[in-house]
């Protein structure tokens, strides 16, 4: 009797904690992913929507526009990740090593990208990277180049220039997540290894990096995320350009709403391919990461 | 044992550099506020003496202390609400357990993984109907609810150490006194570190804030920075000094309370 009174206040109080967040999680989140998942298949401008069926995803395939930003964001999506992931790995088993000297001032150097705001970093960049800038100047200076690269107004370069700019802001916020998991490996590990006579670059691979998956899965889900939904640099470094050169989908997604008379429904099926996108990649990661020998 | 100093030294130089790579931009967005917009596009490393200009030019430009009111307003509310309703909601999921509600929150986690992007065309139309357009409440409403925030708090709540409640229940507390008088004081390590992570969140919002503020008189940092470096002619230095602005209170945080920013990044993952 008076367990199930117990029970049963404990059952108030788990809603009654809960109950604010469930409700604004409830109408602004799944409320609107549901809806945009409805508009995704109406056609008309503005507020005045038919059912359009598969119109929209019909237009996707013949729209040059969408394309391009699709092979923009898989672009960036396939560069930008592995190299930053990769290097905040290295960074992170290099600053790992007890006997290093200065290793907080470099791990506080190398983490601090991470307090800029998104919008502050990109205009910064847009300055340095500008065709007579600081950037330039310094690669000429070492005799890297022999004339100016034009970051912003290159194809090429503009998209070299975004990678670059989110490598620099967010490899040591990834850094410190494998130097935590780091600390967490027992030590006598790799003094076994050592006096069995695995070298450095082996304990690197068959010690550190298995002992982290955990950790290097759950980066590369969320650079994943954020990789797809890439806004703020492009819009504030590139505006998208040269003609579309770094037009990502969630600057597709932002012009057909804003930028143009809003056609919303095809807007919400551009970005029914990020939710479809994300939901794939992080599906295939998880498969990658699972366990091998339960396989 | 020379081919291992050798490999040792290449390390410092290589680490040298990274770190260099890393901090030169804070550098040069100082220099860049000292010097005029031409010298800053011409990439000029020395301080200059355009710095006044640079200000004066930026606050004749825009009201900047209602800008940086604005957004500190914002930031500091939207914390402030954020961390009450997602710290209660951890703590109701972890102390309060049933299947159902566990399920519930399985199917939350999902949710961690849907993109702004898909949601705001929705959130705008609803914003739109509902009068919030150009509204800070407008702003606010849609991440209060933080789904990271909400597993944050429920991973930390397992460190909570239950014979506290128990003592508390013998002793004749509500559950909400509980919360209040207890987890909240053991659990301010937690705390300081959410307060961290959703008050740069805020902070740097850009996306959405440039959809609900579509007047002028209510534009926060984010906006300002953002409208300044897309005119035909921007004065670069000018930008550099609102950049510089956007970048310190972040910065001065970062520095005043490393262990728990770092802690605050980490919670997530424990």
């Amino acid at each position: 009797m008076a367990k199930s009174r117990l029970e049963r206040s404990d059952q108030i109080n788990g809603w009654l904690f809960t109950a604010p967040a469930l409700v604004l999680i409830a109408v602004f989140m799944v409320y609107p992913i549901i809806w945009s998942l409805w508009m995704s298949f109406q056609v008309g401008k503005g507020m005045n929507f038919t059912f359009g069926g598969l119109t929209n995803i019909i237009r996707l395939t013949q729209d040059p526009v969408f394309l391009v930003a699709l092979w923009n964001t898989v672009v960036f999506f396939i560069f930008q990740v592995p190299i930053m992931l990769t290097l905040a790995l290295l960074l992170a088993a290099a600053l790992n090593d007890p006997h290093l000297r200065f290793r907080g001032v470099f791990r506080t150097a190398i983490f601090l990208p991470c307090v800029t705001s998104l919008v502050a970093y990109s205009a910064l960049f847009k300055a340095m990277f500008s065709d007579a800038g600081v950037v330039n100047n310094a690669l000429m200076m070492v005799h890297l180049i022999d004339k100016p690269i034009l970051w912003i107004r290159d194809p090429f370069w503009a998209k070299v220039l975004v990678i670059a700019a989110i490598t620099w802001r967010w490899t040591g916020y990834n850094m410190i997540f494998y130097l935590a998991a780091m600390q967490n490996i027992d030590r006598s590990i790799y003094e076994v290894a050592r006096i069995d006579g695995v070298p450095a670059w082996a304990r690197f691979t068959q010690i550190t990096v298995p002992m982290l998956k955990p950790v290097i899965l759950f980066t590369s889900v969320t650079s994943t995320i954020g990789t797809l939904q890439l806004f703020d640099e492009v819009y504030n470094i590139t505006e998208g350009g040269p003609a579309n050169a770094t037009m990502t989908l969630s600057l597709y997604i932002y012009n057909l709403t804003f930028k143009f008379m809003p056609s919303f429904g095809y807007a919400s099926t551009v970005s029914y391919v990020i939710v479809v996108g994300v939901a794939i990649l992080s599906f295939v990661q998880f498969f990658i990461a699972r366990d091998r020998r339960a396989a | 044992m020379i081919g291992r100093t050798l490999g040792r030294g290449l390390l410092y130089v290589l680490l040298s550099v990274v770190a260099f790579l890393s901090v030169f931009p804070f550098y040069w967005m100082i220099v860049g506020a000292t010097n005029t917009s031409a010298d800053v596009v011409r990439g000029k490393a020395s301080f200059g003496n355009n710095l006044v200009a640079n200000i004066e030019y930026f606050f004749n430009l825009f009201d900047v202390p209602r800008v940086l009111l604005n957004t500190a307003g914002l930031s500091i509310v939207g914390t402030i609400l954020t961390l009450a309703v997602s710290s209660l909601a951890g703590y109701g999921f972890e102390m309060f357990r049933s299947r159902f509600r566990d399920r519930l929150f399985g199917l939350l986690l999902t949710m961690l993984s849907i993109p702004f992007s898909a949601l705001m065309i929705p959130l705008f139309i609803m914003l739109s109907r509902a009068g919030l357009m150009n509204s800070f409440a407008g702003i606010l409403l849609p991440f209060i609810a933080s789904i990271f925030i909400v597993f944050y708090f429920r991973q930390a709540t397992k460190a909570f150490p239950g014979e506290l409640r128990d003592a508390a229940k013998i002793d004749g507390l509500k559950e909400w006194q509980i919360f209040v008088h207890i987890y909240l004081p053991v659990m301010r390590s937690t705390y300081a570190a959410a307060i961290i992570i959703i008050f740069m969140a805020n902070w740097n919002n850009y996306l959405w804030p440039l959809i609900v503020l579509q007047s002028n008189e209510n534009k926060v940092i984010t906006l300002i920075i953002s409208s300044m470096r897309s005119g035909y002619n921007p004065n670069f230095g000018a930008v550099m000094i609102a950049v510089v602005l956007a970048t310190l209170p972040t910065l001065f945080i970062f520095f005043a309370l490393q262990r728990r920013f770092v802690e605050g990044l980490l919670g997530s993952v424990k």
